[in-house]
């Protein structure tokens, strides 16, 4: 049987139109443009490519951008585990609503977002008065930059675990429970590495999407020279000076970055399917 | 799946399920509603507050000033142009995908999804780079009196880019678990192509088509970063609703900016609760089969 099934031949009708079509519109909207970043960045050569990546002012926004989106990757693994963990396991009331905000960060507008959080902790903001009496900067500072990737991020932690915790089997933890584990060393031994493989792949991907963020970010980061300038703002002001070729191989950096990382994540998926195995 | 079992009289079966000591489940709970206050609750709830802070008719005012009503207009008629050409590369991409065995299958997928990984900033920077003024291709539109950088065209194709993946990402697996069988059935029975597709395919395919839809929508008329970057902020002529929201807020002019916002915000929240009705339904559907 299983012979038969792997030699299966096509034998629906338009393969050569669907295909034909896919591949073109993929071309046109998708590759031909992203193509244009090599076609600008290449002909600089070496040296000024080089220059132009490695100046100060484009180092410490590549910093800012990688240090602020892996922190918040972190913070939003431990609140999406959380989240996942309440919205699966337990009942209470205003659940399903609170399981359909989960999406906000997805559905709301970046921009909204970002004038949001720049008033929250603005100086009179709700949540700007606590944190100024804790001495706590936010606003104008890289911690109002994690606070906002956080609200990004989270979602695609939640909803990576979800589908991995509600397929958990409940003999597991019976069996560890019968063998006298405790729910903690339950939870540490056993559910946290069989969940580990879908909180890397959230934390990833929130990680990546954090990297290239750009309308709720730069609200509430002041976008001070070397202090609060993330990599996208950079791309932008190189545009607004019509640097192309400086504005590309900025870009370019950024591309091959999160390119490594959807790699990273398909070896990630096919490590987990092999551990199923 | 319970119930028609029960009703034929078998005992059900009584399991002490395992759960967390109420303290801990108590602990849990609160942990994450103090998360979505700080994250969820107070934002969506400060857009509203700022925008009633001067009242009812400031809001409307704010709502129905025609810099404002051009810029709903825009955003509409981007979304009524990349929706439908998405959509329909969405249910192409996945009958190519889906039902037929070809090499490469795996890249194809990974390169549909690349406009994800790819940041909204460089989305737009793509486009000046192939089409604004200072290139060739884009010089000699120019000299044809076309302008597609700094003004709709522009905006159109940004967009077109950053909502790409939408529909296919969401038919490709839902195609991919419903098989080929029913279509090949069809086929033994004389069905033709374009029969099979109309009566087989898209109605088992016709709420998954929607939702992508949907989810398209809803990034096309939030889009901010690439816009931003091939718009040039012409008022009343290349200014989407986020841009305005931006504009508006830049000048300081906080409630209207928030009034403005107030829309993006229902619509979002309109959004995501569509979604949720629709995944039960999903599951509601495939738990009877």
């Amino acid at each position: 049987m299983a012979i038969f099934q792997k030699k299966r031949r096509n034998i629906l009708p338009g393969f050569g139109l669907s295909m034909g079509y896919t591949v073109f519109y993929l071309s046109a909207v998708v590759i031909v443009p992203l193509s244009m970043i090599f076609f600008n960045a290449i002909p600089m050569g070496w040296e000024p490519f080089l220059s132009a990546v490695t100046a100060p002012r484009v180092l410490a926004s590549y910093k800012l951008s990688f240090s602020t989106a892996f922190l918040a990757a972190l913070f939003d693994a431990v609140a999406g585990l959380l989240t996942a963990w309440v919205l699966v396991r337990y009942r209470f009331p205003g659940k399903a609503f609170l399981d359909a905000l989960v999406d906000i960060p997805f559905a709301l507008p970046t921009a909204v977002a970002g004038i949001c959080f720049a008033t929250l902790y603005s100086p009179v903001g709700w949540l700007g008065e606590i944190t100024a009496k804790w001495n706590i900067e936010v606003i104008n500072s890289p911690t109002g930059i994690v606070v906002a990737l956080i609200f990004i991020g989270f979602p695609f932690v939640v909803r990576t675990l979800q589908p991995v915790l509600e397929e958990l089997e409940p003999e597991i933890e019976e069996s560890a429970h019968c063998l006298g584990a405790t729910r903690l060393q339950t939870f540490r031994k056993i559910l946290l590495p069989h969940l580990f493989p879908a909180l890397l792949t959230g934390s990833t991907l929130a990680f990546a999407r954090g990297i290239g963020e750009y309308g709720s970010v730069i609200f509430i980061a002041g976008n001070l020279p070397m202090k609060t300038e993330i990599a996208p703002l950079m791309i932008m002001s190189k545009l607004d000076q019509y640097d192309y070729n400086g504005a590309s191989a900025v870009a370019l950096v950024l591309l091959v970055i999160s390119f490594s990382m959807i790699l990273l994540l398909n070896a990630i998926q096919e490590w987990q399917q092999k551990e199923y195995r | 799946m319970s119930t028609p079992l029960l009703s034929q009289g078998t005992p059900p079966v009584v399991r002490k399920k395992i759960s967390d000591p109420l303290p801990v489940r108590i602990l849990l709970i609160g942990l994450t509603l103090l998360f979505f206050i700080g994250f969820v609750f107070l934002p969506l709830g400060l857009v509203f507050a700022q925008a009633f802070q001067k009242g009812w008719d400031f809001y409307l005012e704010a709502i129905r000033e025609p810099y404002t009503i051009e810029a709903v207009k825009l955003t509409l008629t981007t979304v009524a142009i990349v929706v439908p050409l998405n959509a329909f590369f969405g249910v192409t991409a996945a009958w190519a995908i889906t039902k037929f065995s070809f090499p490469g299958k795996a890249a194809l997928k990974t390169l549909l999804d690349l406009p994800f990984a790819v940041s909204p900033v460089i989305a737009g920077l793509i486009f000046v780079l192939l089409l604004g003024s200072r290139t060739p291709f884009g010089s000699w539109l120019g000299e044809q009196g076309i302008k597609i950088i700094f003004s709709t065209p522009g905006i159109i194709i940004a967009t077109l880019f950053v909502t790409f993946p939408f529909v296919a990402r969401e038919l490709i697996p839902l195609m991919e678990a419903q098989g080929r069988d029913e279509e090949e059935a069809a086929l033994t029975l004389g069905a033709k192509g374009w029969q099979i597709f109309g009566k087989i395919t898209l109605p088992n395919i016709r709420w998954g088509l929607l939702y992508g839809m949907i989810l398209c929508s809803a990034r096309a008329i939030g889009e901010f970063g690439a816009v931003s970057v091939v718009s040039g902020h012409i008022r009343g002529q290349t200014n989407t609703i986020p841009l305005h929201v931006e504009i508006l807020y830049s000048e300081y002019n906080f409630t209207a900016s928030f009034a403005v916002a107030s829309l993006l915000v229902f619509l979002a929240l309109t959004t995501v609760i569509v979604k949720a009705v629709m995944e039960n339904r999903f599951q509601k559907n495939s738990s009877q089969h």
